[in-house]
C-alpha cells in the first residue's frame, strides 16, 4: 500500500494501481472516456487528465500509477483548464442530435459536457460526417457521434475474443468499424452498447422506444442459462423495454450474453396469450380462470393418474417446479421430468444431487487445466467462455472433446473433435492411468483395448495432471448424448485420476433448481427417492400418456425427440398447457391453456449451476388475465382436494423448499459403473441459435441474428 | 391613547371617507376596459394561448420526439410516443396535449429544440365535451398550418430575446 492525497484527502491505495482507481475506491469522480474497469488502459480520450505536484504537465489518471507521498488536484485550476480543454476538443466534432440520440439523457458525454463543456463552441468550421454503419440486428452504429475511446475494439479483444471492431485512419479520418462490413458474430457483443459512452453503439431493438428517464429499473435474474446472470430489467409503463447487466462480480462481472439481453422481446410477443382458453368440441374458447381450471381438473381426473405426463421446462422457477412435482405426486403420479433434451436416463438413479459446475463460477478463472466436454461455451453459456477464456489467457491449459468444431474465443491445448466422444474420453482416461501408473478400476480394461491413445491424448491427460487446480466439465451436448450416463462415468474417472473437479453445464436458468425441487421421476424435492418410480420424458412420450400436464414447455420444438413429441401430444386424449405462449402447434393439441407469467411477471427463485439460489420479485404486473403459475398450480392443488397448498406468497413455497432441499450435499463424485461397451458413433445435430425455450424463440432480433448465421 | 384615536376615527368615519376618496378618484379617470368582443387588448409575440405544431417549409413535420417537452411538463399534460418511421428518422406516432391540465407555462416551447411545439396567440377556442379540449397531434399540426404565418412572425419578432 502506498499512501497518497488526491484532492487533499488522504488515501491507502494499492501499489501498482492507477490514479483513477484510488480516486474511484475514494469516491472521487475523475471524468473518463476510454478508461473502464475491465478494459486495458488506452490513454487515448485524455479527458482524465490531473494535475500532480511537481509533474510539469497534467497526467493522465487513467495511466499514472501511483507513488508513494504523490499528491494528485483533480479540481486545481490547471487540471480543469486541461480536462476543459480535452472536453472542447471532443465536442469539435460531436454532432449536436442529442435530441434523436437514444443514449440522451444516459450519456457520458453529456453528462461530462454538462461540467466541462462551455455553452458555445469556438468551432465553425465543417464536423466530420461518417455514414451509419451495419453491425447486424442487435447493435445500431451511428459513427458521426463516436469519440473514438476505443472501448469496443479493447472489449472485442480482450473480452469477447473477437478482433471484430477495430480503426482505421488517424486523426479526424480515423474511423471504428468491422473492415469488411459484416454483423458482429460474439454472444458477448451487447455489451458494447453499455460500453459506449455516446450514442454511437445503441440497442437496435431499442431504437426509439423510450428515454432512460421514462424507464424504472428493476432488479430480476435471467433464465436462458444455467449461470444466472443478473440483470436489470428497464421497465415502461407496464412493458419490458430493456434488459442490462447488474453488476455481480461473482456471477456475471459487468457482463451479459446477448440471449439474455435481447430475449425480452420475446416478452412482448403476439403469441403471448392473455386470456385462458378451453377446446370446445374442437373450436378454442376465450373463458375465465374459474371453468378453465375446472376444465383441466376434471380432464386431469378422467384420466388414471398413471397416465398423466407432467413436462416442465428448466425455464421454470424452482416454486414452480417444486408445486408441479408436489401436485402430480399427491395425485398419486410419478411421470415428471424437465430434462427435455436428454436421451439417456440410465444412471439416473446414481447421479449427484444436482447437476453442480463443481466450483464456484468465479473460481472457474482460477483453473490452470480444464476439460470441456461436449461444451458449446460460446452458444450455450457465454459468460462461462468467458471466465475460461481469461484461464485460459492467464496461461491455464483448455481442451475440448466435443461431437463437432464448436469455436472458442480462446486458446485451447487440443480439440478434439470425435462423433464418439465416449471413445476419446477412454482414451484420455486410458492415457491418465498410463501416466500415474494407478489400477484400473474393474472391467475397464476391456473397455480400453479397443482404442489407442495418441499423443493428444496423453497432451490432454498430462495438462490434467500437471494442473494445480483442474476441472472436467460436462455441456449440454455431453449431457444430451445418447451415451451420457457412460459419458459421465468416464469423465469422472478421469476427474478422479487427475484430482479434478468434474462439473455440468445444464440447461435452462433453472437446471440445477429442477433437481433440487425434484421435477424428476426419480427424486423428490431434496434429492429424496420417489416411492413410485415414474416415467422419464423419453418413456412419457413413447409410451404415448392419456393426458399431459405442460408447464412452459412446447413439447414439439423443446424436447430432444421431437417428432415422437409431436406424435405423442397429438395422440393425447387431454393436453394442459400452463405457458406464456400458444403457438398453432399448441392450439392444435391442447385441450385447455392455462396463461401463465413468465420470469419477469412473477416472484421466484433460480438455482445457478454454482448452486446459488436466487431470488427475484415480478418486475410488470401479469399480462392481461394471465397469472404466475405457482399460484395457477397452488389452486389445481385445491381443486385436486390435496393437502398443503394453502399459499399465500410464493415466500411460503420457498420456504417449504429450503426446508426440503436447503442443506443438499455440493458433490459430483458417483460411485464407478463401467460402461458396457464403447457404443457407436452418432451423428450430432446441433441445435439451431436462439432456439433453447419459447421466450428466445419469439425474440425478433435473436432470431433474424439466427438466420443471418445460417 | 390608542383607544382614543380608535376612537376618534370610528366616530367620524375617516377610514370610510378614505375608501371613498379613492373610488371618487377613478370615478373621473380614464377608462381602460376593454369591450371584448368588439375590442381587444393588444398581445406580445410571447402570448401563451393555444398550442400548435409546426412544418418545415418543405411541409416536413418539425418534431423529432425528443421528449424534453414531455420530461419538462410540470403538469404531466404532454403524452407522446414515438418509432422509426421508414426512412428511419425519429417521429411521434402520438402527441397528445390535455389542455385540461395544461397550465400554459410554455415550458413545452422553450424547451424545444426544434421550434416544433408553439403557443400561439390563438386563445378563443372552446370545447363541449372533454375530447375536445385533448389535442392530438392532427389537431396541432392542422392548428400550426393554419397559422403559421403568425406564429412564424411571433418567432421572428422575438428571435432577438432568444
Amino acid at each position: 500500500m502506498v499512501n497518497i492525497e488526491i484532492d487533499g484527502k488522504k488515501i491507502h491505495a494499492r501499489e501498482g494501481s492507477m490514479v483513477i482507481e484510488a480516486a474511484d475506491d475514494a469516491g472521487i469522480n475523475i471524468p473518463r472516456f476510454c478508461y473502464h474497469k475491465k478494459l486495458s488502459i488506452a490513454a487515448n480520450c485524455r479527458m482524465c487528465l490531473v494535475e500532480v505536484e511537481k509533474a510539469a504537465k497534467p497526467l493522465p489518471a487513467c495511466a499514472t500509477p501511483v507513488t508513494d507521498g504523490m499528491k494528485v488536484f483533480t479540481r486545481s485550476a490547471k487540471a480543469v483548464a486541461a480536462q476543459k480543454g480535452v472536453m472542447e476538443f471532443l465536442l469539435i466534432n460531436h454532432p449536436l442530435d442529442c435530441p434523436i440520440c437514444d443514449q440522451g439523457g444516459e450519456c457520458e458525454l453529456q453528462d461530462v459536457a454538462l461540467t466541462y463543456g462551455s455553452d458555445v463552441s469556438k468551432y465553425s468550421e465543417s464536423k466530420r460526417v461518417l455514414p451509419s454503419k451495419d453491425f447486424g440486428p442487435l447493435i445500431g452504429g451511428d459513427m458521426t457521434r463516436c469519440i473514438h475511446c476505443t472501448r469496443c475494439v479493447r472489449f472485442g479483444i480482450e473480452i469477447a475474443g473477437v478482433y471484430e471492431l477495430g480503426t482505421i485512419g488517424r486523426g479526424e479520418h480515423m474511423e471504428i468499424g468491422t473492415f469488411v462490413q459484416h454483423s458482429l458474430s460474439s454472444e458477448l457483443s451487447g455489451n458494447i452498447i453499455d460500453l459506449c459512452p455516446v450514442g454511437a453503439l445503441t440497442s437496435k431493438p431499442f431504437r426509439y422506444v423510450a428515454r432512460a428517464w421514462e424507464l424504472v429499473q428493476r432488479d430480476s435474474v435471467a433464465p436462458h442459462d444455467c449461470v444466472g446472470s443478473n440483470i436489470h430489467v428497464h421497465v415502461k409503463g407496464d412493458r419490458v423495454v430493456r434488459v442490462v447487466p447488474r453488476e455481480n462480480e461473482e456471477i456475471n462481472e459487468t457482463w451479459l450474453s446477448d440471449r439474455d439481453r435481447f430475449s425480452y422481446e420475446g416478452l412482448n410477443s403476439a403469441d403471448r396469450v392473455q386470456v385462458p382458453m378451453i377446446k370446445v368440441e374442437g373450436e378454442w374458447q376465450e373463458t375465465d380462470w374459474e371453468t378453465a381450471l375446472h376444465r383441466a381438473v376434471d380432464g386431469l381426473k378422467q384420466v388414471g393418474s398413471d397416465d398423466i405426463g407432467a413436462l416442465a421446462s428448466p425455464l421454470s422457477t424452482l416454486e414452480e417446479l417444486y408445486l408441479l412435482q408436489k401436485l402430480m405426486r399427491e395425485i398419486g403420479c410419478g411421470n415428471i421430468d424437465h430434462r427435455l433434451k436428454q436421451t439417456d436416463f440410465s444412471d439416473q438413479q446414481e447421479a449427484p444431487a444436482f447437476p453442480w459446475l463443481g466450483q464456484a463460477i468465479g473460481d472457474l478463472e482460477g483453473n490452470d487445466a480444464v476439460l470441456l466436454i461436449g461444451a458449446d461455451l460460446c452458444k450455450d453459456q457465454p459468460i462461462i467462455g468467458h471466465r475460461l477464456r481469461k484461464a485460459a489467457l492467464s496461461g491455464g491449459r483448455i481442451s475440448s472433446v466435443n461431437p463437432a468444431d464448436f469455436s472458442y474465443h480462446f486458446p485451447r491445448l487440443a480439440s478434439r473433435v470425435a462423433s464418439n466422444m465416449l471413445a476419446e474420453l477412454v482414451a484420455i482416461a486410458q492415457a491418465l492411468l498410463d501416466e500415474t501408473g494407478k489400477a484400473a478400476p474393474e472391467e475397464f480394461a476391456t473397455l480400453s483395448k479397443a482404442v489407442e491413445v495418441t499423443d493428444a491424448q496423453k497432451q490432454i491427460a498430462e495438462s490434467l495432471l500437471k494442473g494445480q487446480s483442474s476441472s472436467v466439465l460436462m455441456g449440454e451436448a455431453a449431457i444430451n448424448d445418447a451415451q451420457f450416463s457412460a459419458i459421465r462415468s468416464i469423465a469422472t474417472l478421469i476427474a478422479e485420476l487427475s484430482d479434478s473437479r468434474p462439473g455440468y453445464l445444464p440447461a435452462g436458468g433453472n437446471g440445477a433448481g429442477a433437481w433440487q425441487a425434484g421435477a424428476l421421476p426419480h427424486r423428490k424435492a431434496g434429492g429424496r427417492p420417489a416411492s413410485v418410480n415414474g416415467k422419464n420424458v423419453a418413456q412419457m412420450l413413447q409410451s404415448e400418456m392419456k393426458a399431459y400436464l405442460l408447464l412452459n414447455t412446447e413439447p414439439e420444438v423443446d424436447c430432444a425427440d421431437t417428432d415422437a413429441a409431436r406424435k405423442a401430444m397429438q395422440k393425447a386424449q387431454f393436453v394442459v398447457s400452463l405457458s406464456p405462449y400458444a403457438s398453432e402447434a399448441v392450439m392444435a393439441y391442447a385441450d385447455v391453456i392455462l396463461p401463465v407469467s413468465p420470469f419477469t411477471e412473477t416472484s421466484g427463485t433460480f438455482v445457478n449451476v454454482e448452486g446459488r439460489w436466487q431470488s427475484f420479485e415480478g418486475v410488470v404486473p401479469p399480462l392481461g388475465e394471465s397469472r404466475p403459475a405457482w399460484k395457477v398450480l397452488r389452486v389445481l392443488g385445491n381443486l385436486f382436494n390435496c393437502d398443503g397448498f394453502d399459499f399465500v406468497e410464493s415466500s411460503e413455497v420457498l420456504a417449504e423448499i429450503s426446508t426440503a432441499a436447503g442443506d443438499m450435499g455440493r458433490d459430483n463424485s458417483i460411485s464407478w459403473r463401467c460402461p458396457a461397451s464403447l457404443g457407436s458413433a452418432s451423428e450430432y445435430r446441433a441445435a439451431a441459435d436462439y432456439a433453447g425455450d419459447g421466450i428466445v424463440r419469439r425474440a425478433e432480433s435473436l432470431q433474424a441474428v439466427a438466420q443471418s448465421r445460417v | 391613547m390608542n383607544t382614543i384615536s380608535n376612537y376618534i376615527k370610528s366616530l367620524f368615519l375617516i377610514e370610510l371617507m378614505k375608501g371613498l376618496m379613492l373610488t371618487g378618484r377613478y370615478l373621473f379617470k380614464r377608462k381602460i376596459t376593454v369591450q371584448y368582443p368588439e375590442e381587444k387588448t393588444p398581445m406580445s409575440p410571447r402570448f401563451r394561448g393555444l398550442h400548435a405544431q409546426r412544418r418545415y417549409a418543405n411541409g416536413e413535420e418539425r418534431c423529432i420526439a425528443c421528449k424534453l417537452c414531455e420530461a419538462v411538463c410540470p403538469a404531466l399534460a404532454i403524452t407522446i410516443d414515438m418509432e422509426e418511421r421508414e426512412d428511419g428518422s425519429r417521429r411521434t406516432t402520438r402527441y397528445d396535449i390535455d389542455l385540461t391540465k395544461c397550465i400554459f407555462c410554455g415550458f413545452c416551447e422553450e424547451s424545444c429544440p426544434v421550434d416544433a411545439i408553439v403557443e400561439t396567440r390563438h386563445y378563443e377556442y372552446h370545447g363541449e365535451v372533454r375530447e375536445d379540449l385533448y389535442m392530438t397531434k392532427e389537431k396541432l399540426l392542422a392548428h400550426g398550418d393554419k397559422f403559421e404565418k403568425q406564429i412564424a412572425a411571433d418567432r421572428a419578432a422575438d428571435a432577438k430575446y432568444r
